[in-house]
C-alpha cells in the first residue's frame, strides 16, 4: 500500500505544492490538509511546508501553532507520527514545543537564498534513514529568519543525544548556533529543517536530487524497514 | 478605559541584529554616545470588561512572547498614559 503523506496548507504557505510533488516523486501519495480542519484524514506522516503562515505576524509560526490542524498534529506527533517541518514548518514545530529552541532573524539581517551544502549527521530519524552518517548533500536554503538559537544546555543536549540532524557546511547562511540546519526530537519522528529538500528532487528545477532522500526515508520508515 | 500593556523583549543573551543595525546607523545622525540598542515589541490589550492582568499574562506566555528567546512584562495603564506614550 502506498504511504499517505499529508501536506498542510496554512494561509501564506508557499511550498505546499512542491512538498506534495516531492512526496509523489518519492513514491508516496500526497494528501492535502487544510489548516482550519483538525482532521488529519488518516495520513501516515505529515509535512509542514515552507512559506509565511499567517503573514509571519508576531513571530514566524507563532499563530500557525494555534491552527485547528496543529492541535491534532501535536498529539499525533507525540504519539509517534512522522512529521517534517521545512523552513516555516520548522519554525512552527519550535513554536509548538515539539522541537526545542527557536528560529530568529538572520544574524546579518539579509534574506538568504542559495544552494547550500549540508552534512547529514543523524541518520536514525524517520526522515533521514536513507542517508549515510556524514553524507554531504546540496539543498537550497531560502530564509530571512533561519538563525537557530537555544541555550547552551539545550545545544549540548542536542549534540550529546545525536539530535543534530544536519549542519551547514562551507558557510553558515544565517548565523545559526553551532551551524545547526536541522534537529529532531528524542524519538526521531519529528524533524525540523531550515533548507528545502522539496526543492531538490528533480534535475530540471533543483541543484541536485539530494532532497529526495528525506521523502524516501519516511516511506522506508513507514514500511518498517530497518532504519 | 484602562488597557493592559505587554512589553516583549529579547532575552539579554539573545543577539538582536535589528537593534545592532539601528545602533550602527546612529553615527550617521551624528550620534556617537550610544552603547547599544535593543528592539522589543509593545502590545496593548483592551478587554471587553474589566482589564484582567492574569488573563493578559496567560496570553503573553502562550502567544505574545516566546519564552525560549523573549521576556515579557505585563502592566495596567490608564487611557491617557497610553496616549502620552504615543506622543
Amino acid at each position: 500500500m502506498t504511504a499517505r503523506v499529508g501536506v498542510v496548507t496554512f494561509p501564506g504557505s508557499l511550498d505546499d505544492g512542491d512538498a506534495a510533488r516531492a512526496v509523489r516523486i518519492a513514491g508516496g501519495e500526497p494528501i492535502r490538509l487544510w489548516h482550519g480542519e483538525a482532521d488529519l484524514r488518516g495520513v501516515d506522516a505529515v509535512v509542514l511546508p515552507g512559506g509565511f503562515s499567517y503573514g509571519d505576524y508576531l513571530r514566524c509560526g507563532a499563530i500557525a501553532r494555534f491552527a485547528p490542524v496543529m492541535e491534532t498534529l501535536v498529539d499525533a506527533a507525540r504519539g509517534g507520527l512522522p512529521v517534517l517541518g521545512i523552513c516555516n514548518g520548522f519554525q512552527i514545530l519550535c513554536e509548538a514545543h515539539l522541537l526545542p529552541g527557536a528560529l530568529t532573524r538572520n544574524q546579518h539581517l539579509h534574506f538568504r537564498n542559495r544552494d547550500q551544502v549540508l552534512r547529514v549527521e543523524a541518520t536514525g530519524t524517520a526522515w533521514t534513514n536513507t542517508f549515510q552518517p556524514g553524507q554531504e548533500v546540496l539543498i537550497p536554503v531560502k530564509n530571512g529568519e533561519g538563525c537557530y538559537v537555544a541555550d547552551a544546555a539545550t545545544l549540548d543536549r542536542l549534540e550529546g543525544e545525536g539530535r543534530v540532524v544536519a549542519r551547514y557546511v562551507g558557510g553558515n547562511p544565517n548565523g545559526s548556533q553551532r551551524d545547526i540546519a536541522a534537529i529532531t526530537n528524542p524519538a526521531g519522528n519529528v524533524v525540523g529543517i531550515m533548507p528545502h529538500p522539496e526543492h531538490a528532487v528533480e534535475a530540471l528545477t533543483g541543484p541536485s536530487l539530494d532532497g529526495l532522500g528525506f521523502f524516501t526515508s519516511v516511506l522506508k520508515h513507514l514500511v518498517g524497514a530497518p532504519a | 478605559m484602562p488597557r493592559v500593556v505587554v512589553d516583549v523583549m529579547l532575552k539579554p543573551e539573545i543577539l538582536d541584529p535589528q537593534g545592532q543595525a539601528v545602533a550602527n546607523a546612529l553615527p550617521r545622525l551624528g550620534v556617537s554616545d550610544v552603547a547599544s540598542v535593543r528592539i522589543g515589541r509593545r502590545i496593548e490589550i483592551e478587554f471587553t470588561g474589566e482589564p484582567d492582568l492574569g488573563r493578559a499574562r496567560e496570553i503573553a506566555d502562550k502567544l505574545l512572547a516566546n519564552p525560549v528567546i523573549e521576556d515579557y512584562t505585563v502592566r495596567l495603564v490608564e487611557a491617557d498614559e497610553t496616549a502620552d506614550a504615543h506622543s
